[in-house]
């Protein structure tokens, strides 16, 4: 092994000398610490280092060895459930090794060698099998098989097949050339990993927050930016999608953020049990966390970490949803060592690659035609927070995904002021899978969402230029017909678009729940200028009883949905007609 | 310290920096000590490391440092800073020195200033309830154990006054008491008389750890001041157990500082002339806030930072908000009306309120109180724009009584003066407004809640009578 000479220390950069050969994305080990490093730049005999751990106290003259590898990360069974950081050590087990306050050097395997699997064998010898093949499966934390496939690249004809009891690094399949593949396997985070064509989105990823699926809604596969201000609630959404997005597998990956929020994920993941699959939530997660105190050259490669253990599970054919919380954490990163290296910047001080760099990372994402057999298709979804300074959109990061994502949820710090949350400017948002999407929705959940869905967006307009005339000319002002409108967009927002993260009971909603409450408040409108036609006033229309019903069935519990919705039956009733009750649509 | 080199002039200086060639062995870090002849030595640390250049940032001022003639030794040693309970009752400078004319403390044991990231899997998910005696945090932006919450301030508003009330009057769940570490950063004597002359009664001194940077001291000593705090704070709440608040004044002036050093460094400025990676380095001090595992102890902060120009956008805040748990927001309007303290709760918030309170820490239904409280405080506000083009008249019925609610509630809730009051008090005067509402008005109340406040403002009258 070649050993080379640590010349210069500053910040998350090394530069060494002395590393004959070596490769830009090679991994160093650098100093007495053995701290894991990556190469940026080689020039002549000197080889600039991003280091991967904190730095202080590194050494000049310091030895930096060569490991022939790019940086990559084990995939296996087990990882469900995990907490790794930016360049895949478990952190459980870390703290176990090393204590509560993270100290370079350490470096236990991501997965734990300990741990043992039956495998179940789906090819027998003398099969011929190819790169993307189902060889077996072991079973695993998430509740569906962990499949073992032939690694990308590989192919042969099987001569030996292990069932039963196995480790991670035992032999499970042999095939006639080659090394003997194991459950644990490893892949280069920078490098996406191979699959086939992609296909057509056909469904939604469904969220469980209204907003979302109700007017936003994005494919399954599809890529979402979610910029906003601070506290604009980037963060809630993402929690909130991880314990209630409809996916097999999700990868949560916490880059350059809070550690409380991080220790806020670990207990209610693990306390929270996911309706469909009837366990932990944590049990379907994988965790990578690099909050925003730990080294900068990790946050940058936790993105990566995660997308890589994303397209592993779906290689195996199971829908993925990646949440990464933040983006711009992701491109901060970028551009400190970029800046550290001297490279002309680029807007912004950002490296003049920030948007290509934002177009790969989103290209990994997407619905594909998993390589080998059986048939199977495989989604990632990637839903990402963005942080613009100051709450510009503007500015380059923002831009940047926009330019490649196929929704954008934006955020506005004015409705986050009112507490209507979550805060999505519906003004300004969009799906570009929003047709496609609500079409399966007509067809699958209720005949009449897309209809609902576009009188709700026609309500929301008109509510918008009324409250402007409202606020010049005074509410008092205002004809019965559009205070009625004011009304009921009122409760469209309070009770539909709201939702309570903190709820219990509303903090998911199924689509059959969304719809019935928004039909509801889209009934208020209606009915109520029905009313008003009618001869009665305004001021006669029992508006809060109304109101009053949709929190009750917002609010309900599981058990209660059907009172809940009867009293928003009567209340509605009450509105066309006092004293006569009538059957409606809600 | 078999380590230490010491070497006969350096090749360069610049500002708070100095540049060494030819240096042996350098660490990233590393204390380095500066002496020009006839001078006290001043301290420095390596932030560049290199086998050609070294770069020291010194920490103090370096007027009149002659770089041909300085006698330069790196210590072998990381930047670090001695801990332990010994420290309590004790004013140190910005980097350890004592300024209280005592002994140096011998402390208990020598941590690195950087301070090793807590292992996020070891973090407890802060929860427990802090009672500030302030309405407008306690009842609407309740502060838990282990959360970052700063202060936003603007020129002469009164954050070191509320900072000082909250030291004070803190209460933790189980009575336990505080340690309180303060740093001022670059703040006046004025201002640091100010702070410590509201909480020092009631032996709170003897309590505290103050370390002192002020306005006068040098300004890169005030990189170093909040770190060698934590340090100590860390010390303090998982060695001790103890429950600890730092407060730290003012996040403004040490920005200024890390600016200072990137145009000496000749960096490519980023917003506003500071650096790139201020969002990193901020992050670096507040993230050591919290609660672990295996300890009873905890951190919390209270950084003030004082907003450029009342500026929440400038990079100074957003940073800040962008790594807090929330925020607390002066308002130069409130503090015009003699309200104190003056906090805006519209654009407050205490991010980990939710965790915080319920049946189990404060009261049930704590939630949809302060959800009631603020969204007719909010409807208020807007009626208050509202009123000025379209007059008072051209209201609503209920604006017009949510305008007068916004009056009171700003007042009675939010400016209760000095004194300390009970979150029971709180919640009181909080159902006072919401009793002169119809219930029409207060529909994020359930009927449950409505009936319950009934009965007892009913026994109540009973008893009185
Ligand atoms: N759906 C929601 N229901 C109730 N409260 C919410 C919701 N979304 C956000 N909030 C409130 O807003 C606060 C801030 O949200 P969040 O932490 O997600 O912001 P963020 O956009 O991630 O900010 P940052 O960029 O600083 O990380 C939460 O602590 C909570 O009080
Ligand atoms: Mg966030």
């Amino acid at each position: 092994m070649t050993a080379g000479t640590l010349t210069r220390v500053v910040g998350a950069l090394a530069e060494a000398t002395g590393l004959g050969g070596v490769a830009l994305h090679e991994l160093v080990r650098v100093g007495d610490a053995a701290l894991l490093g990556e190469v940026l730049r080689v020039s002549g005999d000197v080889a600039t280092l991003q280091v991967f751990e904190e730095t202080t106290g590194l050494r000049v003259g310091e030895p930096v060895v060569r490991e022939q590898l790019p940086l990559a990360i084990e995939l296996g069974p087990g990882l469900l459930g995990q907490v790794i950081d930016g360049i895949g050590r478990p952190l459980g087990r870390l703290a176990v090794l090393s204590g509560t306050f993270i100290q370079p050097g350490a470096a236990p395997p991501t997965l734990d060698r300990d741990a043992r699997f039956a495998f179940e064998p789906a090819r027998a010898v003398g099969d011929l099998v190819e790169a993307g093949d189902v060889l077996g499966t072991v079973a695993d934390r998430g509740g569906f098989p962990f499949k073992l496939l032939v690694p990308p690249g590989r192919s042969g004809i099987v001569r030996h097949v292990r069932a039963g009891d196995v480790g991670l690094l035992d032999p499970v399949v042999t095939l006639d050339a080659g090394d003997p593949i194991t459950l644990l396997q490893r892949w280069p985070v920078r490098r996406p990993r191979p699959a086939g064509a992609r296909v057509a989105a056909d469904r939604p990823f469904l969220t469980g927050q209204r907003i979302f699926d109700f007017l936003f809604p994005v494919a399954e596969g599809g890529t979402v930016a979610v910029p906003g201000g601070f506290g604009t609630g980037k963060t809630v959404i993402e929690q909130a999608l991880a314990k209630f997005g409809d996916a097999d597998v999700v990868v949560y990956v916490g880059c350059g953020e809070r550690g409380n929020e991080m220790a806020e994920v670990l207990h209610e993941f693990a306390r929270l049990v996911d309706p469909r699959a009837g366990r932990s939530v944590m049990d379907r997660t994988v965790l990578v966390v690099n909050t925003s105190n730990m080294p900068v050259a990790a946050r940058e490669s936790s993105v990566y970490v995660g997308l890589t253990v994303a397209e592993f599970f779906r290689d195996m054919g199971y829908r993925v949803a990646v949440m990464a919380d933040s983006l711009s954490r992701w491109a901060e990163a970028l551009r400190e060592v970029g800046s550290r290296l001297q490279e002309m910047p680029g807007e912004e001080g950002y490296p003049t690659s920030l948007a290509s760099r934002a177009a790969k990372l989103h290209e990994r994402a997407g619905r594909v035609r998993c390589l080998g057999r059986p048939e199977r298709h495989g989604s990632i979804t990637l839903i990402s927070a963005v942080s613009p300074p100051g709450g510009d959109f503007s500015e380059p990061v923002t831009q940047a995904c926009l330019r490649v994502t196929s929704a954008l949820w934006a955020l506005d710090a004015a409705l986050a002021h009112q507490r209507q949350f979550p805060a999505v400017d519906w003004s300004t948002s969009y799906s570009l899978d929003a047709q496609a999407m609500v079409e399966y929705l007509d067809q699958q959940v209720e005949p009449r969402w897309s209809a609902a869905r576009a009188r709700a967006l026609d309500l929301l307009q008109r509510d918008a230029e009324l409250r402007e005339v409202a606020s010049v000319v005074g509410p008092d002002a205002l004809e019965d017909k559009d205070r009625l409108l004011l009304a009921a967009a009122a409760a469209l927002r309070e009770f539909v678009l709201g939702q309570s993260a903190f709820d219990p009971n509303d903090a998911f909603s199924p689509p059959a729940k969304t719809f019935v409450l928004a039909e509801a408040a889209l009934a208020l409108f209606e009915r109520g200028a029905a009313a008003l036609a009618a001869g009665r006033s305004f001021a006669d229309l029992p508006i809060d009883a109304v109101r009053r019903a949709l929190a009750g069935l917002r609010d309900a519990a599981a058990d209660g949905l059907d009172e809940s919705r009867k009293a928003v039956h009567e209340a509605l009733a009450a509105l066309s007609a006092p004293g006569v009750a009538e059957g409606g649509d809600a | 310290m078999s380590l230490a080199r010491t070497y006969r002039g350096a090749r360069a200086a610049a500002g708070p920096l100095v540049y060494l060639s030819g240096v042996q062995r350098a660490a990233l870090g590393e204390w380095v000590s500066v002496e020009s002849p006839g001078q006290p030595p001043l301290r420095g640390q390596v932030i560049d490391a290199g086998r050609d250049v070294t770069v020291v940032q010194v920490l103090e001022e370096t007027l009149g440092l002659a770089p041909a003639s300085v006698r330069i030794t790196l210590t072998g040693d990381l930047a670090s800073a001695v801990v332990g309970r010994d420290l309590l009752g004790r004013a140190l400078g910005g980097v350890g020195t004592p300024r209280d004319g005592l002994p140096p403390p011998i402390g208990e044991a020598i941590a690195p200033l950087w301070g090793a990231p807590i292992n996020p899997t070891r973090r407890l998910p802060p929860r427990d309830f802090i009672e500030t005696g302030i309405s407008a945090i306690d009842g609407l932006n309740t502060l838990v154990r282990g959360q970052k919450l700063p202060v936003f301030s603007g020129p002469g508003l009164p954050a070191l006054e509320l900072a000082a009330t909250i030291v004070e009057h803190a209460r933790a769940p189980r009575d336990e008491p505080f340690a309180v570490v303060f740093v001022a950063i670059g703040i006046t004597e004025r201002e640091t008389r100010t702070f410590l002359e509201r909480f020092q009664h009631g032996g709170a001194l003897e309590r505290s750890v103050l370390y002192l940077n002020q306005a006068q001291d040098p300004t890169i000593e005030r990189l170093l001041a909040p770190r060698a705090a934590l340090a100590e704070a860390e010390h303090l709440a998982f060695v001790h157990g103890l429950q600890v608040l730092v407060v730290m004044a003012d996040i403004t002036h040490y920005c200024e500082a890390l600016r200072e050093v990137a145009a000496a460094r000749e960096e490519v400025p980023g917003r506003r002339g500071y650096p790139g990676y201020m969002y990193t380095d901020l992050a670096s001090i507040f993230e050591r806030a919290g609660v672990i595992e295996g300890s009873p102890g905890s951190v919390t902060q209270l950084p003030i930072l004082t907003m450029p120009d009342d500026d929440i956008t400038h990079p100074i805040p957003d940073l800040t908000g962008y790594i807090t748990e929330g925020q607390v927001v002066l308002s130069r309007e409130l503090q015009r009306r003699g309200v104190f303290p003056p906090i805006d709760v519209l654009p407050s918030l205490s991010r980990l309120m939710n965790a915080g309170i319920g049946a189990a820490h404060t009261v049930p239904e704590h939630r949809k109180w302060a959800d009631q409280l603020y969204t007719i405080y909010a409807r208020g506000r807007e009626a208050r724009m509202m009123v000025a083009i379209v007059g008072e008249s051209g209201l609503m019925p209920a604006d017009r009584r949510a305008l007068a609610f916004a009056e009171a509630f700003e007042r009675t809730l939010v400016g209760q003066g000095a004194e300390r009051r009970s979150l029971a008090d709180t919640i009181e005067a909080g159902w006072r407004l919401l009793d002169r509402l119809p219930p029409e008005d207060l529909l994020k109340l359930t009927p449950a809640m409505l009936a319950g406040r009934e009965q007892q403002r009913r026994a109540a009258a009973e008893d009185r009578s």
